[in-house]
């Protein structure tokens, strides 16, 4: 209706550039599916991580318009994954230090343990 | 000085804002907030993944050949498709495209449907199958199960005539209730005795062989994709929402917030999942 | 939506200048449907207090109950669930929601000149939230009640008979409501500040708040992801908690206190604004260290997301990981101290007056310096194993929880009733009960320092001869707190019966919710402001007619455009 408002109104996204980042999308899915049906051992999982990471960046940039939303949006974005990091960090960190005996050659030292009363 | 303004110039603007640029900056920074505290939500949920796949790899390369590629691959596609469809459908309530905007939100919900149909069917083949949760392959006193843990798996294997790898190991008896996990420090003697230790031994021995431990792999994937379907259906509800509002022209004046902040729900829904796609179906 | 704004009350709804907020719009739906937040948040304030009621009961019955070893006046296992309610009612009920949606509902949007929060319909919905997962809980309680203490610890949540299943459910509704709040308040304060309010010409409570929603939103999901696993281990046994299918019952500690430890510092965050704000205007002085202050929020809320591990260090978690977040945990010890060094150099030389928000500012300082230094000895890990799930980490956690949020939150009331509701309150009452109050907690509490550290365990319902002084000690003051706070009741209510007018600004403070009526009309100002120093309080001068302080130079705040719009 008015003109200011039109204005104010955030980046229209090109028709270009939609269709662009679906086939990008179309093809990483592919390429995922296909790299992963190949054994390449440990890597398998981070190329498909790569790949799929490289999806959610384009989404986020292009559809989600963080290319021209306030610079603020995108850093929440990004911190909401750092402490998701850190949290999935650390508890891991915890759990693949599980052991059957924390205590070391606990067993073999059962005869010199103190008698309990 | 200045009075208050005067709102009644645009009836898009509500009483407490000055500026519709402010008040869209303030609906777009609270769904943005909102997003993280989702993925901080679904976060937990990729935690407990990240701690059972890198602390039980066997489990994770066991249980995926249950799911169907194929048909991942289908909803993964089907959800790109429709995050197209939502991006579409932002341009067209922007430049005030009716009809396009019409046509793009039915389009995304049929995906959406799509989606879910495509989730049902897998499901209800697991169902079939009691593949479902831990406590169903493990009965144990508590929880009656019709299906013992062998021959729920072994059935799942004969009775899926799309599962490539029928050659799966098969399934030794597995005493119900062992814990998969090591257990912590060993208390003073006393506490613990050199016979309880070796049973513990002898039952961690048997389960780092015996990939009953699936029971943890079909826990998470139905948990993810419990909750993932879920959010999907709740992006659906919206985008009926915004169907209506489109119908009573709520989107003519150019003021394409609402659209904008389900497109940014269903995007993140849409990632989730190519992240779930990749960590659930495409395990080698 | 077209319906919602037919049963809402606008702001703009009201005329005539003498008409408030309280008294803009009749009857309960007018409330229960408002979009006001000083209306929602006059709603919180009633539901949060009865919350209190309900678990200072508890309280008291746990207490009544340790009058002497063995059996009181009821079984172990009404003991077990009486702990429980007390902790979950206060946590998930009281002083979580607390400051933030309470005080800070009422307080923030008119700190930043603005007429409502960002978000209100969000706002309102809290509330709903909040009220469906009180309503849970009380069904909870009703059907059962819950006997795992506060923390839920899995595998014993996950196999007692009580109702744990509807009590995390409602906690769960709880913890969006605290999401919607913080997300709110996050908004509000990037969109709504006044023209000349830069970051740092916030007031500090708006600064603590900003630091707490950031908690809010980012920690509270995990709590609702952990509550849902664990139901979801109740009803469908998946396995991921249960030892006895396959789960790891540490695991949930992990995700517990991911939450719960930056949680505590959702409790004590705002309640250090609040005495940001209260020590500068009772001392006379401009707020000393003010960027020392707002920066110590932040990394106050930084650090609260790297201490979770240290509530588990006999829980099984490997020993690296334990070194790890025992000093990690340390590091809070370090802004939390800055602050208190400021607010102590705030008052120094400045016009003390001990008015009863003073009071409760004095007894914060106090009690918080107790509380948080007794954190040191259960964030290291050698003393740590001596105390743990001791009397010691019960008191250390009350001397934060009540001796810092409680009085905190006190004060704060005292402090902004004359804003809320228009009247003054009896001072002479008012000292009295908050003398009772500081007296009848140290003595409640104090002698649980000393149990703990001789190896008295909480939770149990029985206990050795030897600790009966202090058990019947620490009885007799928690009947001296429970009596601080009926007097408290006793004249908060008298207040609003027959109080005295208030008047605009009967404390002399300088941020711009004093820049408005008392109570404040439903849009809150005549005019729009511009954001001053919040702390210049020579700006100010006691006018003897009117008994409130005003602007010596009154057009300074308000914004004036030349030729309007």
């Amino acid at each position: 209706m008015n003109q200011a408002e039109i204005h104010q109104s955030p980046r229209v996204a090109s028709v270009k550039s939609l269709l662009g980042v679906w086939i990008a999308l179309i093809v990483g899915t592919g390429l995922t599916v296909g790299v992963t049906s190949f054994d390449l051992g440990a890597f398998n999982i981070w190329i498909g991580l790569g790949i799929a990471t490289g999806q959610a960046i384009l989404v986020a940039l292009f559809y989600m318009h963080l290319r021209w939303d306030k610079p603020f949006n995108a850093y929440i974005f990004v911190f909401s994954f750092a402490f998701l990091g850190l949290f999935i960090g650390l508890a891991l960190m915890d759990t693949s230090q599980n052991q059957a005996d924390m205590i070391p050659d606990f067993g073999a030292a059962e005869s010199v343990a103190p008698e309990m009363p | 000085m200045a009075e208050m303004h005067s709102t009644d110039h645009n009836p898009d603007l509500a009483p407490h804002f000055e500026t519709i640029d402010q008040q869209r900056q303030s609906s777009r920074l609270g769904m943005w907030l909102f997003l993280v505290a989702e993925i901080l939500f679904f976060g937990g949920l990729f935690c407990v993944y990240v701690i059972y796949r890198v602390n039980q790899p066997e489990v994770f390369t066991f249980g995926h050949q249950f799911l169907d590629k194929n048909l991942g691959t289908l909803n993964t596609l089907v959800l790109i498709c429709s995050s197209l469809t939502m991006a579409w459908a932002v341009r067209a309530a922007q430049l005030r495209q009716r009809m396009i905007l019409t046509l793009m939100l039915v389009l995304s919900f049929l995906l959406a449907g799509t989606f879910l149909g495509v989730q049902y069917v897998e499901y209800s083949h697991q169902r079939q199958n009691a593949l479902l949760v831990a406590s169903q392959l493990a009965p144990d006193a508590d929880i009656p199960a019709e299906v013992q843990p062998e021959e729920a798996i072994s059935a799942s294997v004969e009775g899926a005539p799309d599962e490539a790898p029928l050659e799966a190991p098969m399934v030794e008896a597995v005493d119900p209730g062992v814990s998969m996990i090591a257990p912590a420090a060993a208390g003073p003697a006393g506490l613990a005795t050199a016979a309880d230790r070796l049973a513990a031994q002898a039952e961690r021995d048997l389960v780092n062989v015996d990939p009953a431990g699936a029971k943890t792999f079909f826990s998470i994937y139905f948990l993810m994709a419990g909750l993932h379907g879920f959010q999907v259906l709740l992006g659906m509800i919206a985008m009926l929402w915004l169907l209506k509002l489109t119908f009573q022209g709520a989107f003519d004046g150019g003021h394409s917030i609402k659209v904008g902040n389900t497109a940014l729900y269903w995007h993140v829904a849409v990632v989730i999942w190519i992240y779930m796609f990749l960590l659930m179906y495409l395990i080698d | 939506m077209a319906e919602g704004h037919s049963a809402v009350v606008t702001p703009m709804s009201e005329g005539a200048s003498g008409d408030n907020y309280l008294t803009t719009g009749k009857g309960v739906l007018s409330w229960l449907f408002t979009l006001d937040h000083k209306r929602i948040s006059v709603m919180y304030m009633v539901a949060i207090l009865s919350s209190f009621l309900f678990g200072g009961m508890f309280a008291l019955l746990v207490r009544t109950e340790m009058l002497t070893p063995g059996a009181t006046i009821m079984t172990a296992d009404t003991f077990n669930k009486m702990f429980t309610l007390h902790g979950v009612v206060m946590i998930f009920l009281f002083i979580i929601p607390g400051i933030p949606a309470a005080l800070g509902n009422f307080v923030l949007p008119l700190m930043l000149g603005a007429k409502d929060v960002a978000l209100p319909r969000l706002n309102l919905l809290g509330f709903w939230c909040w009220l469906t997962g009180a309503t849970v809980c009380m069904v909870s309680i009703v059907v059962g009640a819950v006997d795992t203490g506060w923390t839920f610890y899995a595998p014993y949540s996950t196999t007692t008979g009580t109702a744990v299943v509807s009590m995390t459910l409602g906690a769960l509704i709880l913890g969006f409501s605290s999401i919607l709040t913080g997300l709110n308040f996050i908004v509000t304060i990037h969109t709504m500040r006044p023209e000349g309010m830069t970051w740092f010409k916030m007031p500090l409570f708006v600064w603590s708040l900003y630091s707490t929603a950031i908690i809010q939103v980012l920690a509270t999901p995990v709590l609702g992801i952990t509550l849902l696993l664990l139901i979801a281990e109740r009803t469908l046994g998946v396995g991921i908690f249960d030892p006895a299918l396959g789960g790891d019952p540490v695991l949930y500690q992990h995700f517990f206190w991911f939450y719960s430890h930056p949680a505590v510092y959702i409790m004590i965050l705002p309640a250090m604004g609040i005495i940001s704000e209260l020590v500068s205007v009772f001392s006379g002085k401009h707020i000393f260290g003010y960027k020392f202050i707002a920066w110590s929020s932040v990394a106050i809320a930084v650090f609260s997301f790297l201490g979770w591990g240290h509530h588990m260090f006999t829980s099984g978690q490997s020993p690296l990981v334990n070194v790890i977040f025992s000093a990690l945990v340390f590091g809070v010890a370090i802004p939390s101290s800055l602050m208190v060094f400021n607010w102590l150099a705030t008052m120094y030389k400045g016009a003390i007056s001990l008015a009863a928000p003073m009071l409760y500012v004095l007894a914060f300082l106090f009690l918080f310096s107790i509380g948080g230094l007794t954190g040191l000895f259960l964030g290291a890990l050698s003393t740590n194993i001596h105390l743990h799930d001791t009397y010691f980490a019960v008191a250390h956690f009350h001397y934060l929880m009540f001796g810092g949020t409680v009085i905190a939150f006190l004060g704060g009331i005292h402090y902004w009733w004359p804003k809320m509701f228009g009247r003054m309150y009896s001072e002479f009452w008012a000292r009295i009960s908050a003398a009772l109050i500081f007296v009848g907690f140290n003595l409640t509490f104090f002698t649980l320092f000393v149990m703990g550290s001789h190896g008295m365990p909480r939770r149990y319902y029985n206990y050795l001869e030897v600790f009966k002084p202090y058990q019947q000690a620490s009885t007799v003051g928690s009947y001296l707190l429970g009596l601080g706070f009926m007097i408290m009741a006793y004249y908060l209510a008298q207040s609003l019966l027959k109080g005295e007018k208030a008047p605009e600004n009967p404390w002399g403070g300088a941020s711009l919710e004093w820049e408005t009526a008392s109570p404040p009309i439903s849009r809150n100002f005549e005019h729009e402001m511009i954001g001053l120093d919040p702390y210049d309080i020579n700006a100010l001068e006691l006018s003897s007619d009117s008994g409130s302080y005003i602007r010596k130079d009154p057009s300074s705040i308000l914004l004036t455009q030349a030729g309007g719009e």
